[in-house]
């Protein structure tokens, strides 16, 4: 479980996070909307300690983030996988390569270990055979999913991912969700997704945090989103009126069933 | 002003130093990455050195023999003359300031292009030191293969004046060998290998700090790679100034 306790972040004089104090839960899919711009991004940095709080702190299991000693920082680290927005794959080394950093740089495997491992984690992400490419030589969607494999590689206990579904088509984006919440559930990790997919809210959010100014405007799960009048939330999600009409059909049609 | 931003950048090049300076997580990848460094540093940058040191030999020569003209100074000094300078200033000093611009700004660039596109963030959280694992194997490498470099710019001077002396007939064979062997001061050799050492440092850690630390894009990298090369070629002019003073 993460928690974070009045976090507060500035950029000079710009406040982009103003106070959050909210809870991520293990095995869950913690997603994080809200506008772009409205420092989701900032916020998951700050979770994984490459940006350091202003004002409060983070806490692992209890653990205060940002008091640890390097040494304690480097095991919490060996826990955590991250997906970047813009994927982060280390272009002068191949798929395979990427992949196998994380296990030649902490883990006494023999090279068959790391090489079953690997082939392992590329299988779950429905990749198999693209080992000797460069990360430029496949499709965006495919970086995605190795960036996945990457993250996974070391069995994370935590799983941090910025916009893992942006720029893929929805077919593909719905298929990298369930990955990452089939994970989630298999191996009981703390997910946190930034998203502004409302096909993952309404798929795979089992906690959702909308932000808005800097602060938690709302928070609940898919099925709270729904039912839920808060008009925040509402502007937020439906904000086509496309959607708007679906939801009001939709509930109309609840409300004569009951 | 000025000293605030001065103090500024020690600071954090002292810490990012001490970051660099410690235990490996996997020796094995320090070590590989460390070859990898040196293939590049050395093998990369012999042709170039090889080829200043040579025509540098040969002008020290050719111009000393022109000053030297009709005077009473014995020609087998040419020799003399352009063994010290060599060994003394031209190998160490010139050679790194041509790997500042070679080596240095490529440092600059390749660590400038990890930290823009997040790939050293992704290490941070995979629990890598990154300091150290991106700036020790380089650093290793360069305080190796610098030096030799320096030497080998140091044997091709002497050679360089050589060709341009002794195949144009300004000075015999036997006066120029005559010359390298006099007066010789094994001491200046212990000078040439505390500058290479010392000026291998300068520029790795400081082209490593200027790449470490970009900011923004392109032009920013742009930006770092050349104050790489423009504060590395002033702290070794720097530099060697000091050691001169302290080491003679
Ligand atoms: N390193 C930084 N330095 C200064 N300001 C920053 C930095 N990173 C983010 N900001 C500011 O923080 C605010 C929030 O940015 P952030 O990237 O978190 O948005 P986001 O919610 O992730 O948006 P998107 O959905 O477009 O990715 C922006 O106003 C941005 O200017
Ligand atoms: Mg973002």
């Amino acid at each position: 479980m993460i928690r974070t306790e009045n976090l507060v972040k500035t950029f000079g004089d710009n406040e982009v996070l103003k106070g959050i104090t909210t809870e991520f839960h293990a095995g869950k899919n913690n997603l994080i909307i809200g506008r772009s711009g409205a420092g989701k991004t900032v916020l998951l940095k700050l979770l994984v300690g490459l940006f350091k709080p202003t004002e409060g702190t983070v806490y692992y299991n209890d653990v205060d983030y940002f008091s640890l000693n390097p040494r304690q920082l480097r095991e919490i680290r060996m826990q955590v996988g991250m997906l970047f927005q813009g994927n982060a794959l280390f272009d002068s080394m191949t798929v395979e390569e990427n992949i196998r950093f994380p296990l030649d740089m902490f883990t006494k495997m023999t090279q068959k270990e790391k090489q079953d491992r690997v082939n392992y984690c590329l299988e779950r992400v429905n990749l198999e055979g693209v080992n000797p490419r460069y990360p430029s030589e496949v499709s965006g969607g495919m970086q995605k999913r190795v960036g996945i494999a990457r993250a996974i590689v070391l069995e994370p206990k935590y799983l941090f991912c910025d916009e893992p579904n942006s720029g893929l088509d929805p077919e593909t984006a719905i298929v990298i969700d369930e990955l990452i919440a089939d994970i989630t559930k298999e191996q009981n990790i703390t997910t946190v997704i930034n998203t502004h997919d409302m096909n993952s809210v309404m798929g795979i959010g089992d906690k959702i945090i909308l932000m808005k100014n800097g602060h938690v405007v709302w928070d609940g799960d898919k099925n709270e989103v729904m039912e839920s009048d808060s008009e925040v939330l509402q502007h937020f999600i439906f904000a086509s009126p496309f959607l708007k009409r679906l939801r009001e059909d939709a509930l109309t049609l609840r409300h004569q069933g009951d | 002003m000025l000293i605030d931003t001065m103090l500024y950048h020690i600071g954090r090049y002292s810490l990012m130093l001490k970051s660099v300076i410690s235990k490996p997580e996997r020796f094995s990848m320090y070590y590989k990455e460390t070859l990898r460094q040196m293939d590049g540093i050395g093998v990369g940058s012999a042709f170039i050195v090889v080829l200043i040191s040579l025509f540098i030999g040969a002008v020290t020569a050719v111009q000393f023999a022109y000053q030297l003209g009709d005077s009473f100074v014995p020609t087998y000094y040419i020799g003399y003359i352009v063994r010290d300078i060599a060994i003394i200033e031209m190998a160490p000093t010139i050679t790194c300031l041509v790997l500042a611009g070679k080596v240095g700004s490529n440092i600059a660039a390749e660590i400038g292009g990890m930290r823009q596109k997040e790939h050293i963030d992704a290490m941070e959280i995979m629990g890598v030191n990154t300091a150290s694992y991106l700036i020790m194997p380089k650093l290793v490498a360069a305080i190796v293969v610098i030096p030799m470099l320096v030497a080998l710019a140091a044997f091709v001077s002497i050679c360089g004046g050589y060709l341009a002396t002794v195949l144009t007939g300004a000075v015999s064979h036997s006066e120029y060998i005559l010359g390298i062997r006099s007066f010789f001061i094994p001491n200046n050799v212990t000078i040439m290998f505390v500058k290479a050492l010392v000026f291998a440092f300068i520029l790795t850690t400081v082209s490593a700090y200027q790449g470490y630390h970009v900011k923004g894009g392109s032009i920013e990298l742009g930006e770092a790679s050349t104050n790489a090369v423009v504060v590395s070629d002033v702290l070794i002019l720097v530099f060697d100034y000091l050691l001169a003073v302290l080491l003679t």
